[in-house]
């Protein structure tokens, strides 16, 4: 945040030295106000002058308008639409624009290019807020960017398959990039991260993508907390990433057949934190992850709430409420070399007699029946008949298949949380 | 002449108080699961763990006494002038449908009172229960007119019930085990086809949003059931279930020395 | 056509109940089927009755539409009342039953009318079986020990009634362990033992060539000389 800050404040420094040097010698030192009305917003663009402020008024048919020096456009009920025509409709080429209050419509979908409502290409500090993107192909769409603020945006687009239809909130190697507040609804990813690095997600909603709520490709050192994942297509994926923290987040009813609450995938060193998994197939779903902390956090009504392949290793799963999910653990191999110490499971059967808060006997969070669907993904199909249910008591009694590491050797007695509705 | 002889066993079957007491006994345990249940998806686990296993040991068991107490009322008839088919027909209508009854309004009327009897759900463990029951009554019958003894037609009856609701289960777990190295979708399918209590659980679990979890081999099911060519062999595999056994126990009856 | 039985044999298992039955009843006539316990005499009516379906051989002209007849076991729908299974059987042979209004009042069974079976006497239940056996107008009676469990006016009564519809025209098959009732009823005695018929003639004969004076007797003779 300082750094934000100190680089703000430098900029500003910066430009005082300009203008204060520009008013020395020329004339033209006052930012000017402009209109644009129906039809002619490209003309007065192209005829403000840096720094100034357009309003935007009415209905816009047009596409393709670049805005190449920095200006401030707001608009007044402001509506460009782009009727399809190709391009993207606002082209960004210019450091310290920024767009407010515009709603942007019918992006064309191109299969070659990436056409999006508002595009950033190669710029700095620019701020995109409160704007309503409808029906883009891409929404707004970073690229090589940095230091810019996209928030408070409601980007709906319908849902077609994932090869005709484009992110909602698209960045591409950008850095120091803040997604606040906006609401992504019907995209392919609801917000997708390639190549980021210092990005932070904040208080956003994002639902019924095709495929992603949020998606997450090599970018390191991001935050992302207080955002809700709502029945995406997929849910959410972190993937190929390091460094990543994500608190507070709520990831719900992401329900299908490949559907993950959470897809963490090759990655190192994350936390996860006082998140909620509710009603997905499938909560957190790990594999190849290492040195991951996921602390406080509830799993309820899910599938699968957490699985885990055997190639996670130095994991740690602690103070996190496991409730009423199908299958609480899951896991491909016998051994794991993960610590689930310390959690809450409504599943646990133990009891504290040294009244410590932590149940005496150990917890094996691993049905046999689990492991056995693990190895032998058709033996679904026997889900909650009798002998499963017989196999998995005479399993509890009598351990032996499911793996002797994955426990819990000091279940939590009550929920983290408390009580909980 | 199977109606007259049906009205007969259906007024001696209202007479026995089993009938309400089944009926009472469905009633309180789907309130009991309905009310203190929290959260929908156990309920409907608990409920199918009735449908699936409760229900086909009831009918089995209330099948076979049946058979063997309806001795009395099996050669007062039989030396009358009737055809054995008929005698055949109306003991069994005359037993089944009152305990179809009985497990349709035990159920309903607590699914109706939560509100919950016009879903999806509600009809797929109607539909399933009222199958089954008409399958292992069936079933029942040709236990208890194979096995004169009424503890060992019991005893077999029983027998049958674990074979079906419980070990047939092992049985396709073991087969996928020592097969884990081949594709088990298919066969695992058609084992759950030619059993009717697993043939229910898959219906009710595609039914109640478990689906998803069903994976690959689930969609496999879906697919195949979803198809006009596998509801028809869903459909053909439990009237078959109901047919064949009452085939058997009709021929086994017709044969029969009393 | 005369009922009759032509080679039935019967079979349960390894077991050789009637081992090539061959005879024929008469209108008119009342056979007392005797033998030890054992014979196949219960299995005969069985067969006859077509509860019992034969090994070999056959069973003919006891149409059960002109049969009545009386169970050995004499048991009953337990939670029916008499008047339900008069109903009932009425129903099932489409008759009005025309002498069921004076065989109730005969065997006085107004009172138990409508008391379920359940809790009825073995007596008074065997009153039931001889109603449900005599109600129809029938030519043919199969009657398996009907004088079990029946006090001496009921029993007798009974074979007041047989007698007389023997003068109608009955064929009238009867078993019983009372000889002596046998005595009084029949008119042919057909000794089965093992399954097969041993002795067959009119009561008068084997009363004569046994030179005993009741039927118990010459039974007995029968039985001793066949077994020797």
């Amino acid at each position: 945040m300082s750094s934000i800050h100190r680089a703000v404040a430098m900029v500003f420094v910066f430009c005082g030295v300009i203008v204060a040097v520009t008013s020395l010698t020329t004339h033209t030192a006052q930012a000017e106000q402009h209109t644009a009305k129906a039809p002619n917003l490209v003309g007065v663009i192209s005829a403000a002058n840096a720094h100034d402020t357009v309003y935007i008024d009415g209905y816009h048919r047009v596409s393709d308008v670049v805005i190449n020096k920095p200006l401030v456009l707001i608009g007044r009920q402001a509506v460009i639409d782009a009727e399809e025509r190709g391009g993207s409709v606002l082209t960004v080429r210019s450091d310290s624009v920024e767009i407010r209050d515009i709603t942007v419509k019918n992006v064309r979908v191109d299969y070659t290019e990436d056409n999006a409502a508002i595009k950033l290409d190669a710029v700095r500090h620019v701020v995109v807020a409160s704007c309503h993107i409808d029906n883009g192909f891409f929404g707004i769409y970073l690229s090589r960017s940095r230091d810019c603020t996209i928030s408070d945006n409601i980007l709906t687009s319908k849902q077609r398959d994932e090869s005709s239809s484009g992110n909602g909130i698209h960045l591409w190697t950008s850095v120091n990039v803040r997604i606040t507040g906006n609401h992504c609804e019907g995209w392919r990813d609801g917000i997708y991260f390639e190549f980021v690095h210092q990005g932070t997600v904040q208080n956003n909603v994002s639902t019924r993508n095709v495929r992603y709520g949020l998606h997450f490709m090599f970018s390191d050192s991001c935050t992302y907390s207080d955002n809700a994942f709502l029945r995406n297509g997929a849910g959410v994926a972190v993937m190929f990433t390091r460094w990543i923290l994500m608190e507070r987040n709520r990831f719900a009813d992401n329900w299908g057949a490949a559907s993950y609450g959470l897809l963490l995938k090759e990655i190192t060193d994350c936390h996860v934190r006082d998140c909620v998994f509710e009603g997905n197939s499938i909560g957190i779903h790990a594999e190849g992850s290492m040195r991951m902390l996921v602390e406080s956090t509830h799993f309820r009504r899910n599938g699968y709430a957490f699985r885990i392949l055997g190639n996670c290793t130095d994991n740690t799963v602690t103070r996190c409420d496991f409730d009423g999910n199908t299958f609480d653990v899951t896991t491909n191999t016998s051994s794991s070399l993960n610590n689930f110490d310390g959690n809450c499971w409504t599943a646990y059967k133990g009891y504290d007699l040294d009244k410590d808060g932590y149940g005496d006997v150990p917890h094996m969070p691993v049905r046999l029946y689990a492991y056995l669907v693990e190895s032998m993904p058709s033996s679904i199909l026997l889900m909650h008949s009798t002998f499963i249910d017989v196999l998995d008591i005479i399993e509890r009694l009598l351990p032996t298949v499911t793996p002797e590491n994955l426990v819990d050797r000091k279940p939590l007695m009550a929920p983290y949380h408390g009580e909980q509705s | 002449m199977t109606g007259t002889l049906l009205r007969s066993v259906l007024k001696d079957s209202l007479r026995s108080r089993w009938v309400v007491i089944y009926a009472v006994f469905f009633a309180l345990i789907t309130e009991g699961l309905l009310f203190f249940t929290s959260g929908e998806a156990r309920a409907v686990l608990g409920l199918m763990n009735i449908v699936l296993l409760l229900l086909p040991l009831g009918s089995m068991m209330f099948g076979t006494i049946h058979i063997h107490d309806s001795r009395d009322f099996i050669e007062l008839v039989l030396v009358q002038p009737v055809k054995r088919s008929s005698v055949f027909h109306a003991l069994w209508l005359g037993i089944v449908l009152p305990f179809l009854v009985a497990f349709t309004l035990g159920t309903s009327i607590p699914l109706a009172l939560h509100g919950k009897l016009l879903s999806p759900l509600s009809a797929v463990l109607l539909l399933a229960g009222n199958l089954l029951t008409m399958v292992f009554f069936a079933l029942a019958f040709v236990v208890g007119l194979t096995f004169r003894e009424k503890a060992t037609a019991m005893g077999v009856g029983f027998l049958v019930w674990l074979l079906l609701g419980v070990l047939y289960d092992g049985i396709i777990l073991a087969v996928t085990v020592l097969f884990v190295d081949y594709p088990m979708e298919v066969p695992t399918v058609t084992m759950i086809t030619a059993n009717p209590i697993d043939l229910a659980r898959i219906f009710i679990m595609l039914t109640f949003d478990q689906a998803a979890l069903l994976g690959q081999t689930g969609a496999v099911f879906r697919q195949f059931y979803g198809s006009a060519l596998g509801s028809i062999v869903a459909v053909t595999c439990l009237l078959c279930w109901i047919g064949l056994p009452y085939t058997v126990a009709l021929r086994t009856f017709s044969r029969r020395d009393w | 056509m005369r009922p009759g039985a032509d080679n039935l044999v019967k079979r349960f298992g390894a077991l050789t109940v009637l081992n090539g039955i061959t005879t024929e009843f008469f209108p008119a006539s009342v056979t007392a089927i005797v033998g030890p316990n054992g014979s196949g005499k219960s299995t005969f009516m069985k067969c006859a009755l077509s509860l019992v379906t034969p090994t070999s051989g056959r069973v003919y002209g006891f149409d059960r539409s002109r049969a009545g007849s009386m169970a050995q076991t004499g048991r009953y729908p337990d939670n029916l009342t008499p008047r339900d299974i008069f109903a009932l059987v009425q129903s099932i042979r489409r008759t009005p039953a025309p002498y069921k209004d004076t065989l109730i009042e005969t065997f006085d069974l107004g009172s138990h009318l409508t008391k379920s079976m359940r809790t009825l006497s073995g007596g008074t239940r065997q009153k039931v079986g001889a109603v449900l056996a005599l109600m129809d107008d029938v030519d043919i009676l199969l009657l398996d020990e009907p004088t079990a469990g029946l006090d001496p006016v009921a029993a007798s009564r009974l074979k007041d009634i047989v007698a007389e519809r023997r003068l109608q025209g009955a064929t009238v098959l009867v078993t019983s362990h009372i000889l002596s009732d046998l005595q009084e009823l029949a008119d042919r005695l057909l000794f089965l033992l093992d399954g097969k018929i041993v002795h067959d003639g009119s009561i008068d004969a084997v009363l004569s060539t046994t030179g005993q004076s009741t039927l118990e007797r010459a039974v007995a003779t029968i039985m001793t000389r066949s077994t020797s």
